[in-house]
């Protein structure tokens, strides 16, 4: 079961390891605005990387960049070795290797919940249904949600929702994990489901990369913290350190409104 | 000072509805008789509607039908001759094994065709006027409908070769009653009656909804020349009435052909209905596109789907779905649309209608021609709208 979330545990320490994304230079304009600042971030294999920031400071954008859901103009991405480029069948490698979740779940309405998590490994990995299903049906089991396999999206709490969405992105044996926001559209009391989950997913040694508002989730699980605001990023270090000890002004001021 | 009791465990009194009027007299007092303006309105519209039923059942049982009996042949088949109609009847055996089988394989929707047609059958049957071996090949039909459906219930594995031989089945149809060299051909110009009429509206439904498809597909495509061709030709086509693309159909489609190849009148009506309506069904189908939220696009492209992959099995069934009243709408009205094939000399159902008002034998009687023809266009288009509302309710599973 353990070998489901893909990842072995990694015992050497994190300086060690390979690079898992490398950006360098980033810059990206929606128009005349310049919402990407020469953004450069390298996130290790089985890293847990935090970004926070106030909304508008194009947090989401840079991740929704490293699986090519933004273009960008300048500036280098690399996912696993892959360049990200204009290249189609690039893109397609470096979706294969990144799972993304959502802010909205975006599950596929008319599906079941198993065709929704055994869709891509079926088509695009190419495996036996069989198999695909037989995995999807592991993998709701880790999230703990095994009884609602044949119902479909419509007829399951957000909070299930967005565990099958995990499922989801988890099926095609990412090596890379990108959340955006996964929690903001949550009543509160499903957030905790789906942080644990998050959670559960981080011990297995799955890279991660995590857009979120949850700052308990942030200090615990993070190993590290990046801020971002006005599209660049203004400081990064471990959770004590940006909790504790922030350094910038803007830091200071962002948890102040926060905590 | 009173003493004020409480009584703690007792019973409270259940006071039960007062049992005065039934349901209905209560619905019309609500409805119907709310005040005295409503119930003014109610007494006049009822005269009115008695009036006009009285006259129109009076009309329906004095009048004498005898027009619709002498003609039924030709207005079913038009002048198809006697000794060929067993090709009529092979199509509609095909039909109706088809319909057996998918009854009993698919059921559901299925069962709402297979059991109208059968109604249709059975009403055929007991018509006066019918011949006595149309009556018994009317009732072989009917067996094998049972038959069918029951082999269609125990033999699940037949699905894949009944949906190809559904693909078939117009092709098939047509040729047996062309001939194309193998019989003895039937040329398509004395084709007519309702089975002209169906025909060019199943040929132009079926062709038409891939080819809209397309359209909508290559209109959101991002290669401008693509994208320019799907635009003009859909813009090109709802500028100009059916009529004139029948015409045009008509006169300009052997201009194109050349010389060598002949294509019958027919044919040249069903390419300009089918071309009229896949750009119809086109931007129909791009208004289901378009309510597809950019989300399920990017779940689909997060997965590593290819754009084809997403569009099969993520998109395109949604936006289908959505969009089904608005197709069978159109479909309801290619089928109407049909009767406009009489201006340019076919004879289908409306056009051989015509035929039998002009003919001084049955002077007089538009009224029982035209209601007669009229009934048929209703119980058809009413089927479909019938069986779409259907297929809503059955594809709406998991919706919230």
């Amino acid at each position: 079961m353990e070998s489901l979330f893909a990842v072995e545990r990694l015992s050497t320490p994190l300086e060690e390891r390979d690079d898992m994304i490398t950006v360098k230079g980033l810059n990206k304009w929606f128009g005349d605005l310049h919402v990407l600042k020469n953004v450069d971030l390298t996130v290790k294999q089985g890293e847990v990387v935090v970004i926070l920031g106030p909304s508008g400071s194009g947090k989401s954008t840079f991740i929704r960049t490293l699986n090519a859901l933004e273009e960008f103009q300048t500036g280098e991405i690399v996912v696993d070795g892959i360049s990200l480029t204009n290249d189609l069948k690039n893109i397609e490698e470096i979706r294969m290797e990144t799972g993304m979740v959502f802010q909205s779940f975006n599950l596929f309405p008319h599906m079941t919940i198993l065709k929704n998590i055994s869709l891509a490994p079926i088509w695009v990995r190419k495996w036996k249904k069989q198999r695909a299903e037989q995995i999807a049906l592991e993998l709701l089991e880790r999230v703990g949600i095994p009884e609602q396999a044949h119902k479909f999206p419509g007829q399951l709490s957000g909070g299930q929702q967005q565990r099958v969405a995990i499922a989801r992105a988890l099926a095609m044996r990412p090596k890379i994990m990108l959340f955006d926001e996964p929690t903001s559209a949550l009543d509160p009391e499903m957030v905790k489901e789906v942080l644990d989950v998050m959670k559960t997913l981080a011990e297995s040694g799955m890279t991660m990369l995590v857009v979120t508002h949850e700052m308990g989730f942030a200090r615990q699980v993070a190993d590290r913290i990046v801020l971002f605001d006005y599209g660049e990023i203004i400081e990064e270090g471990p959770p004590e350190q940006i909790f504790d000890h922030p350094q910038h002004d803007r830091t200071k001021l962002f948890l102040s409104q926060i905590l | 000072m009173e003493e004020i009791s409480f009584e703690t465990n007792k019973e409270p009194d259940i006071l039960l509805p007062p049992k005065t009027q039934s349901k209905a007299l209560r619905w019309m007092k609500e409805n119907l008789f709310s005040g005295w303006f409503n119930a003014l309105l109610t007494i006049v519209s009822a005269l009115v509607t008695g009036y006009i039923l009285f006259h129109s059942i009076q009309f329906i049982f004095t009048e004498d039908w005898s027009v619709i009996a002498v003609n039924f042949r030709l207005l079913m088949i038009g002048q198809f001759p006697v000794e060929e109609v067993w090709r009529i009847w092979t199509a509609f055996g095909l039909l109706t094994v088809l319909l057996g089988l998918s009854w009993g394989l698919w059921k559901g929707s299925m069962a709402h065709v297979a059991v109208s047609i059968l109604a249709i059958m059975v009403v055929m049957l007991v018509m006066p006027f019918i011949q006595m071996n149309t009556r018994l090949i009317l009732g072989g039909n009917i067996v094998l409908l049972f038959l069918t459906f029951f082999i269609g219930t125990k033999l699940p594995k037949l699905k894949v070769p009944v949906l190809l031989v559904w693909l078939l089945f117009i092709p098939v149809t047509i040729f047996i009653l062309n001939g194309f060299g193998v019989f003895e051909p039937v040329s398509s110009n004395i084709w007519g009656g309702f089975l002209l009429t169906m025909l060019i509206a199943s040929v132009s439904i079926i062709v038409s909804f891939p080819i809209g498809l397309l359209l909508a597909l290559g209109r959101r495509s991002t290669l401008p020349v693509v994208k320019y061709f799907c635009v003009i030709y859909i813009e090109f086509i709802r500028g100009i009435p059916l009529i004139t693309v029948l015409f045009i159909g008509q006169l300009m489609i052997p201009l194109f052909l050349g010389n060598g190849i002949e294509i019958s009148n027919v044919m040249r009506a069903m390419i300009g209905m089918t071309l009229f309506s896949a750009a119809y069904l086109a931007e129909n189908i791009r208004g289901g596109l378009q309510s597809i939220p950019k989300g399920q696009y990017e779940a689909a492209q997060s997965l590593g789907l290819s754009k084809a992959h997403m569009m099969t099995f993520v998109i395109l069934p949604q936006a289908l779905k959505a969009v089904i009243p608005a197709c069978v709408g159109q479909f309801i009205s290619i089928f109407k649309d049909t009767s406009l094939v009489a201006i340019v000399g076919l004879t289908d159902l409306l056009g051989m209608g015509q035929k039998l008002v002009a003919n001084p034998e049955f002077l007089g009687k538009q009224m029982e021609v035209f209601l007669f023809i009229g009934f048929i266009y209703f119980i058809f288009c009413f089927l479909m709208a019938h069986v779409s509302r259907r297929l809503e309710v059955k594809l709406g599973v998991g919706e919230r």
